[in-house]
């Protein structure tokens, strides 16, 4: 079993706002991030994915398609858009770095021919990444 | 379902690998300049690894700031500019990295009551890092 990992990057907005709570609990759990106007992030993202060397081509995985398939769908789908207003899944859902990184699990993980999705990972800053094993809770 | 949440912290320390159950040339030969008498520091990198489910209304499987004030009271105003080896942590152990990751993570693992502690991971140097995650290893 090898591992291949593929690094991207994209920009997009976001804040942090639960309706279900009042605006004084929202700025008490989410700080600064509650701030209805959005901040934004350069996210990294690394994809990696797992399975064995073929012996006719030595790849786990074609290298060009693994990033036209990154490509297609996340960067093209989340580059330069605001989170909650433009992605779908977080009409009702935070766009944490948690829930940004099981979203790109769930939009990956079919997409990925005979290699298997092991790992999402996703940098919001140097200081901050979440991992994603596509693990039930 | 399960997320794990890297956050990373630096802090600056000294330190000198010296054990005194070897002799002095032993020392030198086991630790190296790392052994001279009056130490070196470095500027370490910490990461923190916390897993688990992530919340329905927050959209966390641990807040951030939660995560911050516990590894800032417990382990940064503990061990920043500090010297380990005059630590009572590191009074019958020596302060290798390796020690100190495992220093840390029992510390964090006994404070942490806001998410489940899965690793603690210490970059000495950007040429090493040292991980733990927990065992049986009992520390004198």
């Amino acid at each position: 079993m090898i591992y291949l990992t593929r690094k991207c990057e994209f920009s997009a907005s976001h804040h942090y706002y639960n309706p279900a709570l009042s605006a004084e609990e929202n700025r008490r759990v989410f700080g600064k991030c509650s701030n209805l106007n959005g901040h934004g992030h350069n996210y990294t993202l690394e994809v990696t994915v797992k399975g064995d060397v073929d012996p006719q081509t030595g790849f786990v995985m074609d290298l060009k398609a693994l990033k036209e398939i990154l490509n297609r769908e996340v960067v093209e789908v989340f580059d330069h858009r605001h989170l909650n207003k433009e992605i779908p899944e977080f009409a009702n859902l935070i766009p944490t770095t948690e829930n940004v990184a099981i979203s790109i699990w769930n939009r990956l993980k079919d997409h990925l021919g005979a290699a298997k999705l092991h790992r999402v990972r996703v940098y919001e800053s140097d200081d901050l990444f979440v991992d994603c094993y596509g693990e039930a809770a | 379902m399960k997320a794990h949440l890297t956050r990373r912290y630096k802090f600056a320390a000294a330190h000198r690998l010296h054990c005194t159950e070897l002799s002095d040339a032993q020392n030198r030969e086991t630790y190296g300049k790392c052994n001279n008498p009056h130490g070196h520091g470095h500027n370490y990198v910490l990461e923190v690894t916390v897993a688990g489910p992530v919340d329905a209304a927050t959209g966390m499987v641990c807040n951030l700031a939660d995560l911050d004030g516990c590894v800032r009271r417990e382990i940064l105003d503990t061990f920043d500019h500090e010297n380990l080896n005059s630590r009572q942590e590191f009074e019958k152990i020596v302060p290798t990295t390796e020690n100190l990751a495992i220093v840390a993570f029992q510390i964090l693992h006994r404070a942490l009551n806001h998410a489940h502690l899965e690793r603690v991971r210490i970059e000495e140097t950007s040429m090493n890092s040292f991980e733990y995650a927990g065992g049986e290893e009992v520390l004198a």
